[in-house]
Protein backbone atom coordinates (compact mmCIF):
# COMPACT_ATOMS: atom_id res chain seq x y z
CA UNK A 1 0.00 0.00 0.00
CA UNK A 2 2.34 1.86 0.92
CA UNK A 3 6.00 3.38 -1.10
CA UNK A 4 9.28 2.13 0.69
CA UNK A 5 9.81 5.67 1.55
CA UNK A 6 6.50 6.08 2.95
CA UNK A 7 7.29 2.89 5.43
CA UNK A 8 10.78 4.39 6.14
CA UNK A 9 9.73 8.28 7.48
CA UNK A 10 6.96 5.76 8.89
CA UNK A 11 9.08 3.88 11.04
CA UNK A 12 12.25 5.85 11.34
CA UNK A 13 10.35 9.80 11.36
CA UNK A 14 13.11 12.26 11.10
CA UNK A 15 12.49 15.40 13.44
CA UNK A 16 10.03 13.85 16.41
CA UNK A 17 9.69 15.73 19.13
CA UNK A 18 8.70 19.31 20.41
CA UNK A 19 10.97 22.38 21.13
CA UNK A 20 11.35 24.71 23.72
CA UNK A 21 10.25 28.01 23.49
CA UNK A 22 9.58 27.78 19.58
CA UNK A 23 9.72 30.49 17.41
CA UNK A 24 6.22 29.36 15.93
CA UNK A 25 4.05 26.44 16.66
CA UNK A 26 1.36 24.88 14.21
CA UNK A 27 -1.28 22.38 14.85
CA UNK A 28 -3.44 21.29 12.18
CA UNK A 29 -5.99 18.47 11.55
CA UNK A 30 -9.00 17.30 13.84
CA UNK A 31 -9.03 14.30 16.08
CA UNK A 32 -12.95 13.78 15.28
CA UNK A 33 -11.30 12.73 11.24
CA UNK A 34 -8.23 10.71 12.98
CA UNK A 35 -5.54 12.98 12.23
CA UNK A 36 -3.73 15.92 13.97
CA UNK A 37 0.12 17.28 13.23
CA UNK A 38 1.88 19.51 15.20
CA UNK A 39 5.42 21.37 14.12
CA UNK A 40 7.56 23.39 16.07
CA UNK A 41 10.13 26.14 14.34
CA UNK A 42 13.36 27.41 15.44
CA UNK A 43 14.04 30.30 13.19
CA UNK A 44 17.13 33.27 13.74
CA UNK A 45 17.46 36.38 12.87
CA UNK A 46 18.08 35.72 9.04
CA UNK A 47 14.72 34.42 8.96
CA UNK A 48 16.40 30.80 8.25
CA UNK A 49 14.64 27.42 9.93
CA UNK A 50 17.38 26.22 12.23
CA UNK A 51 15.54 23.44 13.83
CA UNK A 52 11.96 22.11 13.11
CA UNK A 53 10.21 19.25 15.63
CA UNK A 54 7.16 17.60 15.22
CA UNK A 55 4.45 15.27 16.43
CA UNK A 56 1.71 13.50 15.15
CA UNK A 57 -1.84 11.83 15.52
CA UNK A 58 -2.54 9.69 12.72
CA UNK A 59 -1.81 7.02 10.06
CA UNK A 60 1.31 5.57 8.51
CA UNK A 61 1.02 8.41 5.96
CA UNK A 62 0.27 11.28 8.27
CA UNK A 63 3.59 10.46 10.09
CA UNK A 64 5.33 10.21 7.24
CA UNK A 65 4.05 13.30 5.61
CA UNK A 66 5.05 14.91 8.57
CA UNK A 67 8.70 13.68 8.46
CA UNK A 68 9.21 14.03 5.07
CA UNK A 69 7.99 18.03 5.48
CA UNK A 70 10.08 18.84 8.28
CA UNK A 71 12.92 17.22 6.36
CA UNK A 72 11.76 19.62 3.41
CA UNK A 73 11.49 22.80 5.76
CA UNK A 74 15.18 22.54 7.74
CA UNK A 75 17.43 24.62 6.89
CA UNK A 76 15.48 26.44 4.52
CA UNK A 77 14.74 30.53 4.68
CA UNK A 78 10.56 31.19 5.81
CA UNK A 79 10.44 31.98 2.15
CA UNK A 80 11.74 28.77 0.66
CA UNK A 81 9.55 27.00 3.23
CA UNK A 82 6.59 28.48 1.86
CA UNK A 83 7.07 26.64 -1.20
CA UNK A 84 6.90 23.46 -0.09
CA UNK A 85 3.99 21.87 -1.47
CA UNK A 86 1.76 19.10 -0.83
CA UNK A 87 2.69 17.77 -3.90
CA UNK A 88 6.32 18.22 -3.24
CA UNK A 89 6.04 16.32 0.30
CA UNK A 90 4.25 13.41 -1.78
CA UNK A 91 7.09 13.02 -4.82
CA UNK A 92 9.64 13.27 -2.07
CA UNK A 93 7.90 9.99 -0.49
CA UNK A 94 7.78 8.53 -4.04
CA UNK A 95 3.89 9.09 -3.67
CA UNK A 96 0.82 8.36 -1.86
CA UNK A 97 -2.19 6.49 -1.61
CA UNK A 98 -5.42 8.64 -3.40
CA UNK A 99 -7.42 8.24 -0.04
CA UNK A 100 -3.93 9.63 1.76
CA UNK A 101 -3.71 12.57 -0.10
CA UNK A 102 -4.87 14.71 2.28
CA UNK A 103 -2.41 14.10 4.65
CA UNK A 104 0.01 15.56 3.01
CA UNK A 105 -2.42 18.50 2.37
CA UNK A 106 -2.07 18.33 6.47
CA UNK A 107 1.70 18.52 6.60
CA UNK A 108 1.87 21.62 4.22
CA UNK A 109 -1.01 23.48 6.21
CA UNK A 110 1.34 22.79 9.54
CA UNK A 111 4.33 24.16 7.92
CA UNK A 112 2.18 27.12 7.14
CA UNK A 113 0.20 27.81 10.89
CA UNK A 114 3.73 27.17 11.98
CA UNK A 115 5.19 30.23 10.02
CA UNK A 116 1.68 32.38 11.10
CA UNK A 117 2.50 31.88 14.48
CA UNK A 118 6.23 33.11 14.01
CA UNK A 119 5.06 35.98 12.22
CA UNK A 120 2.33 37.13 14.25
CA UNK A 121 4.50 36.45 17.16
CA UNK A 122 7.20 39.00 15.46
CA UNK A 123 4.34 41.25 14.34
CA UNK A 124 5.82 40.71 10.83
CA UNK A 125 3.80 39.91 7.66
CA UNK A 126 5.30 36.77 5.49
CA UNK A 127 4.39 38.01 1.87
CA UNK A 128 1.83 34.71 0.18
CA UNK A 129 1.07 33.59 3.94
CA UNK A 130 -2.34 33.47 4.57
CA UNK A 131 -4.32 32.34 7.48
CA UNK A 132 -4.14 28.72 7.63
CA UNK A 133 -7.17 26.28 8.40
CA UNK A 134 -6.85 24.57 11.55
CA UNK A 135 -9.17 22.19 9.78
CA UNK A 136 -8.47 20.70 6.41
CA UNK A 137 -11.53 18.34 6.52
CA UNK A 138 -13.83 21.56 6.17
CA UNK A 139 -13.71 21.22 2.56
CA UNK A 140 -14.14 17.41 2.39
CA UNK A 141 -17.49 15.67 1.66
CA UNK A 142 -18.03 12.21 2.30
CA UNK A 143 -18.68 10.04 -0.81
CA UNK A 144 -21.53 7.66 -0.64
CA UNK A 145 -20.43 4.72 -2.66
CA UNK A 146 -23.36 2.34 -4.44
CA UNK B 1 10.26 -11.56 9.54
CA UNK B 2 10.02 -13.30 12.67
CA UNK B 3 6.78 -16.48 12.96
CA UNK B 4 3.56 -15.18 11.86
CA UNK B 5 0.93 -14.65 14.58
CA UNK B 6 -2.46 -14.09 13.08
CA UNK B 7 -5.05 -12.48 15.11
CA UNK B 8 -7.51 -12.00 12.54
CA UNK B 9 -9.46 -15.30 12.34
CA UNK B 10 -12.76 -12.80 12.86
CA UNK B 11 -11.64 -11.53 9.16
CA UNK B 12 -11.34 -15.15 7.90
CA UNK B 13 -9.45 -18.33 9.28
CA UNK B 14 -6.83 -20.64 7.56
CA UNK B 15 -8.94 -23.09 5.61
CA UNK B 16 -8.11 -26.14 7.90
CA UNK B 17 -5.73 -28.95 5.60
CA UNK B 18 -8.34 -31.60 6.53
CA UNK B 19 -11.15 -29.23 4.97
CA UNK B 20 -9.11 -29.12 1.52
CA UNK B 21 -7.94 -32.74 1.62
CA UNK B 22 -12.36 -33.37 1.85
CA UNK B 23 -12.77 -30.51 -1.46
CA UNK B 24 -10.01 -32.00 -3.83
CA UNK B 25 -11.81 -34.93 -5.51
CA UNK B 26 -14.76 -33.24 -6.20
CA UNK B 27 -12.06 -30.77 -8.81
CA UNK B 28 -10.89 -33.19 -10.56
CA UNK B 29 -12.56 -36.30 -9.98
CA UNK B 30 -16.32 -36.09 -8.97
CA UNK B 31 -16.45 -32.75 -11.06
CA UNK B 32 -19.62 -33.90 -12.49
CA UNK B 33 -22.88 -31.20 -12.75
CA UNK B 34 -25.21 -32.68 -9.62
CA UNK B 35 -28.49 -32.13 -12.05
CA UNK B 36 -26.89 -34.43 -14.31
CA UNK B 37 -28.67 -37.57 -15.16
CA UNK B 38 -25.75 -40.06 -15.46
CA UNK B 39 -24.54 -42.16 -12.64
CA UNK B 40 -21.40 -40.37 -12.71
CA UNK B 41 -22.32 -37.19 -11.76
CA UNK B 42 -25.61 -38.27 -9.02
CA UNK B 43 -22.77 -39.00 -6.54
CA UNK B 44 -22.71 -35.59 -5.96
CA UNK B 45 -26.10 -34.88 -5.24
CA UNK B 46 -25.32 -37.67 -2.33
CA UNK B 47 -22.71 -35.54 -0.89
CA UNK B 48 -24.71 -32.54 -1.24
CA UNK B 49 -27.23 -33.83 0.64
CA UNK B 50 -25.01 -35.29 3.38
CA UNK B 51 -23.44 -31.36 4.02
CA UNK B 52 -27.01 -30.33 4.10
CA UNK B 53 -27.75 -32.76 7.28
CA UNK B 54 -24.62 -31.90 8.76
CA UNK B 55 -25.09 -28.04 8.70
CA UNK B 56 -29.19 -28.82 9.66
CA UNK B 57 -27.84 -31.03 12.57
CA UNK B 58 -25.85 -28.28 13.65
CA UNK B 59 -28.43 -25.63 14.40
CA UNK B 60 -31.37 -27.49 15.14
CA UNK B 61 -33.21 -27.52 11.80
CA UNK B 62 -34.01 -30.05 8.99
CA UNK B 63 -31.93 -30.33 5.93
CA UNK B 64 -34.41 -28.53 3.69
CA UNK B 65 -33.85 -25.41 5.28
CA UNK B 66 -30.42 -25.36 5.00
CA UNK B 67 -29.84 -23.06 1.02
CA UNK B 68 -26.28 -22.90 -0.20
CA UNK B 69 -25.08 -19.56 -0.99
CA UNK B 70 -21.84 -17.94 -2.24
CA UNK B 71 -21.55 -16.40 1.70
CA UNK B 72 -22.28 -14.81 4.37
CA UNK B 73 -23.55 -10.96 2.33
CA UNK B 74 -25.26 -12.94 -0.35
CA UNK B 75 -27.21 -14.82 2.67
CA UNK B 76 -28.02 -11.46 4.34
CA UNK B 77 -28.58 -9.92 1.06
CA UNK B 78 -31.14 -12.29 0.23
CA UNK B 79 -32.89 -12.38 3.33
CA UNK B 80 -33.79 -8.98 3.85
CA UNK B 81 -34.41 -8.00 -0.05
CA UNK B 82 -36.73 -10.87 -0.53
CA UNK B 83 -38.73 -10.65 2.63
CA UNK B 84 -39.17 -7.16 1.75
CA UNK B 85 -40.46 -8.10 -1.37
CA UNK B 86 -42.33 -11.09 -0.40
CA UNK B 87 -44.19 -9.41 2.36
CA UNK B 88 -44.72 -5.83 1.69
CA UNK B 89 -48.36 -6.56 1.24
CA UNK B 90 -48.30 -6.83 5.10
CA UNK B 91 -46.37 -3.82 5.61
CA UNK B 92 -42.83 -2.21 4.93
CA UNK B 93 -41.31 -1.63 7.87
CA UNK B 94 -38.22 -3.54 9.17
CA UNK B 95 -36.32 -3.29 12.42
CA UNK B 96 -32.69 -4.28 12.64
CA UNK B 97 -29.53 -2.60 14.84
CA UNK B 98 -27.10 0.38 13.85
CA UNK B 99 -24.40 -2.33 14.79
CA UNK B 100 -24.65 -4.92 12.18
CA UNK B 101 -22.50 -5.84 9.07
CA UNK B 102 -22.57 -3.68 6.49
CA UNK B 103 -24.12 -6.59 4.22
CA UNK B 104 -26.90 -5.81 6.58
CA UNK B 105 -26.77 -2.26 7.08
CA UNK B 106 -26.50 -1.14 2.95
CA UNK B 107 -29.35 -3.80 2.13
CA UNK B 108 -31.16 -1.54 4.49
CA UNK B 109 -30.33 1.46 3.40
CA UNK B 110 -31.04 0.62 -0.66
CA UNK B 111 -34.18 -1.06 1.27
CA UNK B 112 -34.88 2.59 2.22
CA UNK B 113 -34.95 3.81 -1.05
CA UNK B 114 -37.44 1.33 -2.80
CA UNK B 115 -39.71 3.22 -0.27
CA UNK B 116 -39.34 0.67 3.06
CA UNK B 117 -38.81 1.85 6.41
CA UNK B 118 -36.07 0.90 8.84
CA UNK B 119 -35.89 1.15 12.59
CA UNK B 120 -31.90 1.15 13.43
CA UNK B 121 -32.29 0.01 17.23
CA UNK B 122 -29.17 1.68 19.36
CA UNK B 123 -26.96 -0.60 21.23
CA UNK B 124 -25.96 0.24 24.91
CA UNK B 125 -21.93 0.69 26.17
CA UNK B 126 -21.28 -3.09 25.96
CA UNK B 127 -23.17 -3.20 22.67
CA UNK B 128 -26.43 -5.00 23.68
CA UNK B 129 -29.48 -4.24 21.96
CA UNK B 130 -32.14 -2.84 24.50
CA UNK B 131 -35.31 -5.17 24.51
CA UNK B 132 -37.88 -2.67 25.15
CA UNK B 133 -36.67 -0.37 22.86
CA UNK B 134 -37.43 -3.44 20.09
CA UNK B 135 -40.66 -4.05 21.70
CA UNK B 136 -41.78 -0.04 21.08
CA UNK B 137 -40.42 -0.04 18.05
CA UNK B 138 -42.59 -2.74 16.49
CA UNK B 139 -45.31 -1.68 14.60
CA UNK B 140 -48.42 -3.27 12.80
CA UNK B 141 -46.53 -3.03 9.00
CA UNK B 142 -43.04 -4.33 10.75
CA UNK B 143 -42.24 -7.64 8.40
CA UNK B 144 -38.78 -8.33 9.87
CA UNK B 145 -36.77 -8.05 12.83
CA UNK B 146 -32.92 -8.68 11.84
CA UNK B 147 -30.35 -8.87 14.95
CA UNK B 148 -27.23 -10.12 14.76
CA UNK B 149 -26.12 -13.04 16.76
CA UNK B 150 -22.73 -11.69 17.62
CA UNK B 151 -21.04 -8.58 16.26
CA UNK B 152 -18.12 -8.93 14.00
CA UNK B 153 -16.06 -6.63 15.90
CA UNK B 154 -16.95 -5.97 19.43
CA UNK B 155 -17.68 -9.76 19.91
CA UNK B 156 -20.44 -8.83 21.66
CA UNK B 157 -23.40 -11.85 21.91
CA UNK B 158 -26.78 -10.57 21.50
CA UNK B 159 -30.23 -11.67 23.47
CA UNK B 160 -31.18 -13.62 20.99
CA UNK B 161 -33.38 -15.97 21.95
CA UNK B 162 -35.25 -12.91 23.99
CA UNK B 163 -35.18 -10.97 20.57
CA UNK B 164 -36.73 -14.25 19.12
CA UNK B 165 -39.77 -14.17 21.57
CA UNK B 166 -40.31 -10.72 20.70
CA UNK B 167 -40.72 -11.69 17.19
CA UNK B 168 -42.56 -14.67 18.05
CA UNK B 169 -45.42 -13.12 19.88
CA UNK B 170 -45.96 -10.56 17.30
CA UNK B 171 -46.06 -12.97 14.24
CA UNK B 172 -42.90 -10.99 12.99
CA UNK B 173 -40.16 -12.96 11.15
CA UNK B 174 -36.95 -12.88 12.72
CA UNK B 175 -33.69 -13.10 10.92
CA UNK B 176 -30.17 -13.43 12.54
CA UNK B 177 -26.42 -12.57 10.58
CA UNK B 178 -24.55 -15.92 12.92
CA UNK B 179 -21.20 -15.01 10.20
CA UNK B 180 -19.45 -14.75 13.12
CA UNK B 181 -21.41 -16.80 16.15
CA UNK B 182 -21.61 -20.22 13.99
CA UNK B 183 -19.72 -23.10 15.50
CA UNK B 184 -18.79 -20.24 18.25
CA UNK B 185 -21.64 -20.78 20.39
CA UNK B 186 -24.49 -23.27 20.61
CA UNK B 187 -27.02 -21.84 17.98
CA UNK B 188 -30.79 -23.60 18.43
CA UNK B 189 -33.05 -22.24 15.63
CA UNK B 190 -36.11 -23.73 17.11
CA UNK B 191 -34.95 -22.36 20.86
CA UNK B 192 -34.20 -19.14 19.34
CA UNK B 193 -37.07 -18.70 17.12
CA UNK B 194 -34.80 -17.86 14.30
CA UNK B 195 -36.95 -17.78 10.84
CA UNK B 196 -33.92 -16.76 9.00
CA UNK B 197 -29.91 -17.34 9.60
CA UNK B 198 -27.00 -16.52 7.91
CA UNK B 199 -23.29 -18.17 7.95
CA UNK B 200 -20.29 -18.57 6.46
CA UNK B 201 -17.80 -21.35 5.50
CA UNK B 202 -14.35 -19.36 5.78
CA UNK B 203 -15.03 -18.06 9.53
CA UNK B 204 -15.03 -21.43 10.49
CA UNK B 205 -11.66 -22.67 9.34
CA UNK B 206 -13.77 -23.72 5.69
CA UNK B 207 -13.53 -22.06 2.01
CA UNK B 208 -14.08 -18.53 1.17
CA UNK B 209 -16.80 -18.40 -1.41
CA UNK B 210 -19.44 -20.33 0.47
CA UNK B 211 -22.58 -20.08 3.19
CA UNK B 212 -25.56 -21.19 3.54
CA UNK B 213 -29.27 -19.52 4.78
CA UNK B 214 -31.26 -20.93 6.94
CA UNK B 215 -35.17 -20.61 6.22
CA UNK B 216 -37.40 -22.05 8.09
CA UNK B 217 -40.48 -23.94 6.40
CA UNK B 218 -43.08 -22.18 5.90
CA UNK B 219 -40.79 -18.93 5.60
CA UNK B 220 -42.17 -17.33 1.96
CA UNK B 221 -39.17 -15.82 0.76
CA UNK B 222 -38.53 -16.38 -3.18
CA UNK B 223 -35.52 -16.78 -5.26
CA UNK B 224 -32.57 -14.46 -5.66
CA UNK B 225 -30.93 -15.61 -8.44
CA UNK B 226 -32.89 -17.17 -10.89
CA UNK B 227 -32.26 -19.68 -13.69
CA UNK B 228 -32.11 -23.29 -12.35
CA UNK B 229 -33.98 -25.66 -10.12
CA UNK B 230 -31.16 -25.43 -7.75
CA UNK B 231 -31.72 -25.43 -4.30
CA UNK B 232 -35.23 -26.14 -4.00
CA UNK B 233 -35.75 -23.52 -7.27
CA UNK B 234 -34.61 -20.83 -4.59
CA UNK B 235 -30.72 -20.43 -5.70
CA UNK B 236 -30.53 -21.02 -9.36
CA UNK B 237 -26.81 -21.73 -10.09
CA UNK B 238 -24.90 -25.24 -10.27
CA UNK B 239 -23.90 -26.03 -6.77
CA UNK B 240 -19.98 -25.33 -5.51
CA UNK B 241 -19.63 -28.79 -4.46
CA UNK B 242 -16.28 -28.64 -3.40
CA UNK B 243 -17.15 -25.45 -1.61
CA UNK B 244 -20.30 -27.08 -0.25
CA UNK B 245 -18.13 -29.66 0.56
CA UNK B 246 -15.50 -27.82 2.62
CA UNK B 247 -17.99 -26.02 4.33
CA UNK B 248 -19.73 -29.31 5.56
CA UNK B 249 -16.59 -30.25 6.79
CA UNK B 250 -15.49 -27.38 8.21
CA UNK B 251 -18.87 -26.94 9.97
CA UNK B 252 -18.57 -30.59 11.67
CA UNK B 253 -15.27 -30.09 12.69
CA UNK B 254 -16.10 -26.95 14.34
CA UNK B 255 -18.99 -28.17 15.95
CA UNK B 256 -17.33 -31.21 17.24
CA UNK B 257 -14.53 -29.02 18.96
CA UNK B 258 -16.34 -26.54 19.92
CA UNK B 259 -16.64 -26.72 23.35
CA UNK B 260 -13.17 -27.95 23.83
CA UNK B 261 -11.78 -24.99 21.78
CA UNK B 262 -14.06 -22.35 23.04
CA UNK B 263 -13.25 -23.15 26.59
CA UNK B 264 -9.54 -22.65 25.90
CA UNK B 265 -9.85 -20.20 23.69
CA UNK B 266 -11.48 -17.92 26.32
CA UNK B 267 -9.54 -18.67 29.23
CA UNK B 268 -6.29 -17.45 26.73
CA UNK B 269 -8.96 -13.98 25.76
CA UNK B 270 -9.27 -13.22 29.12
CA UNK B 271 -5.50 -13.57 30.13
CA UNK B 272 -4.64 -11.41 27.31
CA UNK B 273 -7.42 -8.83 28.12
CA UNK B 274 -6.04 -8.90 31.46
CA UNK B 275 -2.67 -8.25 30.51
CA UNK B 276 -3.47 -5.10 28.34
CA UNK B 277 -5.85 -3.71 30.37
CA UNK B 278 -3.29 -3.87 33.65
CA UNK B 279 0.23 -3.06 31.61
CA UNK B 280 -1.14 -0.72 28.65
CA UNK B 281 -2.26 2.48 30.74
CA UNK B 282 -5.29 4.60 29.21
CA UNK B 283 -6.76 1.66 27.34
CA UNK B 284 -10.09 -0.05 27.55
CA UNK B 285 -12.05 -3.36 26.44
CA UNK B 286 -14.72 -2.64 23.90
CA UNK B 287 -17.47 -5.06 23.93
CA UNK B 288 -18.63 -6.56 26.91
CA UNK B 289 -16.55 -8.58 29.36
CA UNK B 290 -18.23 -11.83 29.17
CA UNK B 291 -21.46 -11.85 26.80
CA UNK B 292 -18.43 -12.59 24.16
CA UNK B 293 -17.12 -14.27 21.31
CA UNK B 294 -14.46 -16.36 22.63
CA UNK B 295 -12.25 -15.64 20.25
CA UNK B 296 -12.84 -11.72 20.54
CA UNK B 297 -10.94 -9.12 21.60
CA UNK B 298 -11.37 -4.98 20.89
CA UNK B 299 -9.60 -2.78 22.44
CA UNK B 300 -8.82 1.39 22.15
CA UNK B 301 -5.92 3.04 23.38
CA UNK B 302 -5.98 6.83 23.89
CA UNK B 303 -4.12 9.16 22.14
CA UNK B 304 -2.91 6.79 19.12
CA UNK B 305 -4.54 6.12 15.24
CA UNK B 306 -5.32 2.25 14.71
CA UNK B 307 -3.67 2.18 11.35
CA UNK B 308 -0.30 2.87 12.67
CA UNK B 309 -0.53 0.48 15.45
CA UNK B 310 -1.73 -2.15 12.67
CA UNK B 311 1.60 -1.15 10.16
CA UNK B 312 3.72 -1.32 13.22
CA UNK B 313 2.31 -4.73 14.49
CA UNK B 314 2.83 -5.96 10.79
CA UNK B 315 6.07 -5.62 11.02
CA UNK B 316 6.48 -7.73 14.12
CA UNK B 317 5.10 -10.17 11.99
CA UNK B 318 1.35 -9.40 14.07
CA UNK B 319 -1.87 -9.27 12.12
CA UNK B 320 -4.84 -7.22 13.44
CA UNK B 321 -7.52 -4.89 12.18
CA UNK B 322 -8.88 -1.81 13.08
CA UNK B 323 -12.45 0.28 13.49
CA UNK B 324 -10.12 3.76 12.21
CA UNK B 325 -10.86 5.10 9.52
CA UNK B 326 -8.29 4.78 8.01
CA UNK B 327 -8.27 1.08 7.38
CA UNK B 328 -11.48 1.84 5.44
CA UNK B 329 -11.06 4.78 3.24
CA UNK B 330 -13.27 6.98 4.83
CA UNK B 331 -13.20 9.48 7.64
CA UNK B 332 -15.41 7.98 9.88
CA UNK B 333 -14.39 5.21 11.79
CA UNK B 334 -16.24 2.22 12.98
CA UNK B 335 -20.06 2.72 13.62
CA UNK B 336 -19.82 -0.18 15.95
CA UNK B 337 -17.67 1.59 17.76
CA UNK B 338 -19.45 5.12 17.35
CA UNK B 339 -22.56 3.34 17.98
CA UNK B 340 -21.01 1.99 21.40
CA UNK B 341 -20.68 5.90 22.13
CA UNK B 342 -17.15 5.82 21.98
CA UNK B 343 -15.54 9.63 21.04
CA UNK B 344 -14.25 9.80 17.53
CA UNK B 345 -10.84 9.82 18.95
CA UNK B 346 -10.64 7.31 20.86
CA UNK B 347 -12.23 4.81 18.02
CA UNK B 348 -9.73 5.79 15.63
CA UNK B 349 -7.50 4.09 18.17
CA UNK B 350 -8.95 0.99 18.03
CA UNK B 351 -7.39 -2.91 17.75
CA UNK B 352 -9.40 -6.01 17.51
CA UNK B 353 -7.47 -9.23 18.06
CA UNK B 354 -9.58 -12.38 17.17
CA UNK B 355 -7.62 -15.95 18.47
CA UNK B 356 -7.86 -19.02 16.53
CA UNK B 357 -7.60 -22.81 17.71
CA UNK B 358 -4.22 -22.65 16.85
CA UNK B 359 -3.47 -19.48 19.01
CA UNK B 360 -1.02 -20.23 22.60
CA UNK B 361 -0.15 -18.15 25.51
CA UNK B 362 3.38 -17.96 23.87
CA UNK B 363 1.97 -15.90 20.83
CA UNK B 364 -0.21 -13.52 22.93
CA UNK B 365 2.57 -13.02 25.60
CA UNK B 366 4.59 -11.77 22.30
CA UNK B 367 1.90 -9.92 21.06
CA UNK B 368 1.04 -8.33 24.41
CA UNK B 369 4.76 -6.90 25.07
CA UNK B 370 5.32 -5.66 21.30
CA UNK B 371 1.89 -3.84 21.69
CA UNK B 372 3.30 -2.15 24.82
CA UNK B 373 5.89 -1.23 23.21
CA UNK B 374 4.32 0.30 20.14
CA UNK B 375 1.47 2.50 21.89
CA UNK B 376 4.42 3.70 23.96
CA UNK B 377 6.32 4.75 20.91
CA UNK B 378 3.37 6.19 18.89
CA UNK B 379 2.35 8.52 22.22
CA UNK B 380 5.64 9.56 22.19
CA UNK B 381 4.75 10.88 18.72
CA UNK B 382 1.24 12.15 19.93
CA UNK B 383 0.35 15.86 20.34
CA UNK B 384 -2.85 14.75 22.26
CA UNK B 385 -0.58 13.08 24.48
CA UNK B 386 1.63 15.46 25.05
CA UNK B 387 -1.52 17.37 25.30
CA UNK B 388 -2.70 15.60 27.93
CA UNK B 389 0.69 15.29 29.97
CA UNK B 390 0.74 18.94 30.11
CA UNK B 391 -2.81 19.01 31.44
CA UNK B 392 -1.88 16.72 34.17
CA UNK B 393 1.50 18.35 34.89
CA UNK B 394 -1.15 21.35 36.04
Amino acid sequence: MYTEKVMDHFQNPRNVGELENPSGVGTVGNAKCGDIMRIYLDIDEDQIIRDVKFKTFGCGAAVATSSMATELVKGKSIYEALKVTNKAVMEALDGLPPVKVHCSLLAEEAIHAALWDYAEKNGIKIEGLTKPKSDIHEDEEDEEEY
Amino acid sequence: MEKLIYLDNAATTKTAPEVVEAMLPYFTEYYGNPSSVYGFAAGNKEVITRQRETIAEIIGAEANEIYFTAGGSESDNWALKATAECYENKGRHIITTKIEHHAILHTAEYLEKKGFEVTYLDVDEKGLVDLEQLRAAIRPDTILISVMFANNEIGTIQPIKEIGEIAQEHGILFHTDAVQAFCQVPINVDECHIDMLSASGHKINGPKGIGFLYIRKGVKIRSFVHGGAQERKRRAGTENVPGIVGLGTAAKRAAESMEERTKKEVELRDYFINRILTEIPYSRLNGHESKRLPNNTNFSFQFIEGESLLIMLDMKGICGSSGSACTSGSLDPSHVLLAIGLPHEIAHGSLRLTLSEETTKEDLDYTADVLKEIVEHLRKMSPLYEDFQKKQKK
